[in-house]
């Protein structure tokens, strides 16, 4: 490193921020290079090997970390990096030309920073604000700030520059909330956040003190176990498995984990609940901690998602302040606190085990399953991890009982489900359903239809999810309704495409996303994302190779069959699925 | 302590509970390949060469970590294993040269791997680093198996002086700053060579030597490069 660098760099600021996170050890880095960021704009060598230094991490890894993570840089960038996102929902909205005049207006291709170092630009995957226009994430101001603006277009991405006339309020969107139930979502999509005062007026935390004061750990698991509830972040697994997999499991301390790393393309429920109603979220991972007998709770938000943050943290100061975290929660005699983590930029790290990694202060790599996070989970302890609206769901259950809540469903798949849906249709929106409504309930009725041609396609759960066809609309929104149909409902996300839509294009970006979020742990995903990506790119646009189709196949089923976690096992779903309902998509990679 | 039986290709095999299903193919003689599996490494399942099917299980198991258990029906070349080492192998070719990974090569001659499977793919080809009087790094050999990375760290060293540039397909072994390696903490045990599976990490004067370099002229040169070193320091 260069010693004039040294020299002019002032570390005081790094010293405060290093004081206040020293005891935690490597756990803190992950929050350290955020702030040290925030300060210095870049994190230049000096300030990398002072930090890895003073939390006694090797430098090696340090470097490594920062290298991993997108939102992470160890070279100077621009005083405001432009983040496109040109992902399916966003590129239906003319995401490209947002990136294209966003690389205009600075000068300069994607990827670089002006000579000036003003701006940075670069492209970015979903931003979780698929029902408005194109988003772009900005970071920006010295300290750093970082916002997502939705409704970007190509003659007012300029403005997002600092200094350039930007206003929030230009790019404000309010999300639309509908459906049709109001058990999870009453309190969202008002624009604002819901205080604890509002969420206790309507009966929030009385599910909390029901808990804590008259119930015990085991009445709450099997209250849950009644409710048959599944989590609602993909893998539709029992909830009161995991928490009572980590109530038994031997060891101390145990730990609660919600998994607020929201990224599967096409989803926003998550990012929604906690900007609009975070305590109901809250007291759902409270209860259960409770219930584990967690002695403390982390909160792992993506880092695209400052609002939700800056919402969230508010929401506990007035948790705390109101006795519903801390030390003797409501005279129960439980004692629990949260803290947030931020995430940097990797969709991997929503996998369970890559997120934990993440949370020790380490790259994102997903780890090998056995043993499981409810027996070896973080810091290798006991814990349970849960989706954001799966722990929503969790104070109606304990409130009207297990009963009530398996009527808003199927006798399959219980409760309310909340469903993103994006694309084109008359109105984009969070839609909050009891299990068993059509796809065309969701889309003709709810969403109002489809617009600017006749309905082509549906995306199911996101890019790892699985395409349907208008054949397939009456098929019933529940778990094993659309299993049988070839689907899966994954995330909740549902992106629409008409007739004009260029289905390869749509093709193409879920391979890019794949390959561009890749950890490279294993094999099967590091190299089969890659060639997915160059193959699909070839058919978008329109020069496959002879036996593109067949390499495909293999690369399709290897990564399927032989991946290390859920990213490379689900990589090529979305692309199996086109295969059997459009095979004519495919035909001009065939052997010739 | 107790042991299991199980079935691998029809054949009964009884092992240490805690045995994986690769030690157990071991002592069938059944030979399992792997590319990132080092005794004196820890197991990460990263390759994902050694998978194999296992009875009742919905994907592939990788046999350098999956325990074996009582009654476990496990198939080691069945269609859907042979097509994803077949894959696997190809896909490597054709990112990486793998001129100096003899296993390797008479893996893909095994799995019938095809030559240029993949044309027109990206490859990962830097330049090889020449920045110390021990070793060479060419990484363009570098399949990504981390026993490097391992035995620098907690494996064996404690040395911390290899670290994880970027990530997914572009992901390359490195140091810290990108530094030359003498301006790290490397203190050239050369236990990183010595596991490296593809050439990738090879002894300098080797490489010389490959370089078309008599041994004199390399004499010469190490010389020549002592006496540099020593006026810098002076």
């Amino acid at each position: 490193m260069t010693e004039s660098l040294a020299a002019s760099l002032d570390l005081s600021p790094l010293h405060a921020i290093l004081a206040a996170h020293a005891d935690a050890g490597r756990s803190a880095l992950l929050p350290v290079l955020l702030a040290a960021q925030a300060h210095y704009g870049y994190l230049p060598q000096p300030v990398t090997a002072a930090i890895a230094q003073t939390l006694g991490v090797p430098l090696a890894d340090v470097h490594g970390v920062i290298e991993f993570y997108a939102l992470l840089y160890n070279q100077p960038v621009g005083r405001t990096v432009l983040r496109v996102c040109t992902d399916p929902a966003c590129a239906l909205r003319g995401g490209d030309a947002v990136l294209t005049a966003a690389c205009a207006v600075a000068g300069i291709e994607e990827g670089e920073t002006s000579a000036d170092g003003a701006v940075t630009v670069e492209r970015s995957p979903c931003l979780g604000h698929c029902n408005s226009g194109v988003s772009v994430n900005v970071t920006f101001g010295k300290p750093q700030r970082n916002i997502t603006f939705a409704h970007v277009t190509p003659d007012t991405v300029e403005a997002l520059i600092e200094g350039r006339g930007r206003t929030t309020a230009d790019f404000w969107s309010e999300d639309y909330v509908g459906g049709d139930l109001s058990i999870i979502t009453p309190l969202c999509g008002r624009g604002r956040r819901t205080r604890l005062v509002e969420y206790e007026a309507v009966g929030g935390m009385q599910a909390l003190r029901k808990a804590l004061t008259t119930m015990t750990p085991a009445a709450v698991i099997e209250a849950m176990h009644q409710a048959d509830l599944l989590g609602r972040g993909g893998a539709a697994f029992p909830t009161w498995a995991k928490w009572d997999g980590a109530a038994k499991a031997p060891g101390q301390p145990k730990y609660f984990v919600v998994n607020a790393d929201e990224s599967e393309p096409g989803t926003f429920k998550d990012r929604v609940l906690l900007e609009g109603d975070p305590c109901r979220v809250l007291e759902g991972a409270i209860i259960g901690a409770y219930a584990i007998g967690a002695s403390r709770i982390y909160i792992y938000i993506r880092g695209e998602y400052p609002l939700a943050i800056e919402r969230v943290e508010a929401a506990l100061q007035e948790l705390r302040n109101a006795s519903y975290l801390g030390e003797n929660i409501l005279g129960s005699g439980f004692s629990i606190d949260v803290e947030i983590r931020s995430g940097a930029g990797a969709y991997i790290c929503g996998e369970e085990t890559a997120l934990f990694e993440s949370i020790e202060g380490k790259r994102g790599f997903p780890r090998v399953k056995p043993p499981f996070p409810t027996t070896h989970g973080l810091f290798g302890k006991p814990t349970a991890i849960n989706n954001v609206e799966t722990l929503a769901q969790t104070p109606y259950i304990l409130i009207h009982g297990p009963d009530a809540f398996q009527r808003l469903g199927t006798a399959e798949s219980t409760g309310p489900k909340l469903l993103c849906v994006s694309g084109d249709v008359v109105r984009p929106g969070l839609y909050e359903i009891g299990f068993g409504a059509t796809l065309r309930h969701l889309i003709e009725n709810l969403a109002g239809g489809v617009v600017g041609g006749e309905l082509q396609a549906l995306l199911i759960g996101g890019a790892a999810g699985a395409f349907a066809t208008p054949a397939e609309l009456d098929t019933p929104i529940t778990f094993q309704g659309l299993r049988a149909a070839g689907l899966t409902l994954g995330s909740g996300a549902i992106m629409v495409f008409n007739d004009k839509r260029d289905l390869r294009d749509i093709l193409r970006r879920l391979a890019r996303f794949f390959a561009h979020e890749s950890c490279g742990k294993c094999y099967p995903c590091q190299l089969g994302t890659q060639r997915q990506y160059e193959i699909l790119a070839r058919m978008a646009a329109g020069n496959p190779l002879p036996g593109d189709t067949a390499r495909l196949r293999d690369v399709g089923w290897t990564m399927s069959d032989a991946s290390l976690c859920g990213l490379g096992q689900t990589a090529a779903a979305a692309i199996f699925s086109a295969m059997q309902r459009w095979p004519h998509l495919f035909e001009n990679g065939d052997a010739r | 302590m107790s042991e299991v039986t199980l079935t691998i290709d029809g054949q009964s095999v009884t092992v240490a509970e805690h045995a994986t299903i690769l030690q157990a193919a071991g002592a069938l003689g059944i030979d399992i390949p792997t590319i990132c599996y080092h005794e004196a490494c820890t197991a990460n399942a990263i390759c994902r060469l050694c998978v194999v099917e296992v009875e009742k299980q919905r994907l592939l198991q990788p046999a350098c970590v999956t325990q074996v258990r009582d009654g476990m029906v496990v198939q080691t070349r069945s269609e859907r294993v042979e097509r994803s080492r077949r894959t696997i192998l190809e896909m490597l070719d054709s990112a990486v040269d793998l001129r100096d990974a003899p296993d390797i090569q008479a893996q893909l001659v095994d799995y019938n791997a095809q030559p240029d499977r993949f044309p027109d793919a990206e490859r990962r080809a830097p330049a090889p680093i020449d920045d110390n009087p021990m070793y060479i790094r060419d990484y363009a050999k570098c399949v990504l198996c981390w026993r490097c990375v391992q035995v620098c760290a907690e494996d064996a060293q404690y040395t911390f002086a290899l670290s994880f540039d970027k990530r997914g397909f572009e992901t390359q072994i490195g140091t810290f700053f990108d530094l030359p390696m003498p301006e790290t903490t490397c203190v050239f045990c050369g236990q990183c060579v010595g596991v490296c599976p593809t050439g990738a990490l090879k002894p300098r004067r080797e490489w010389l030597l490959e370089q078309g370099k008599t041994p004199d002229e390399i004499m010469e040169l190490t010389r020549a490069e002592r006496r540099k070193s020593r006026r810098a320091k002076q």
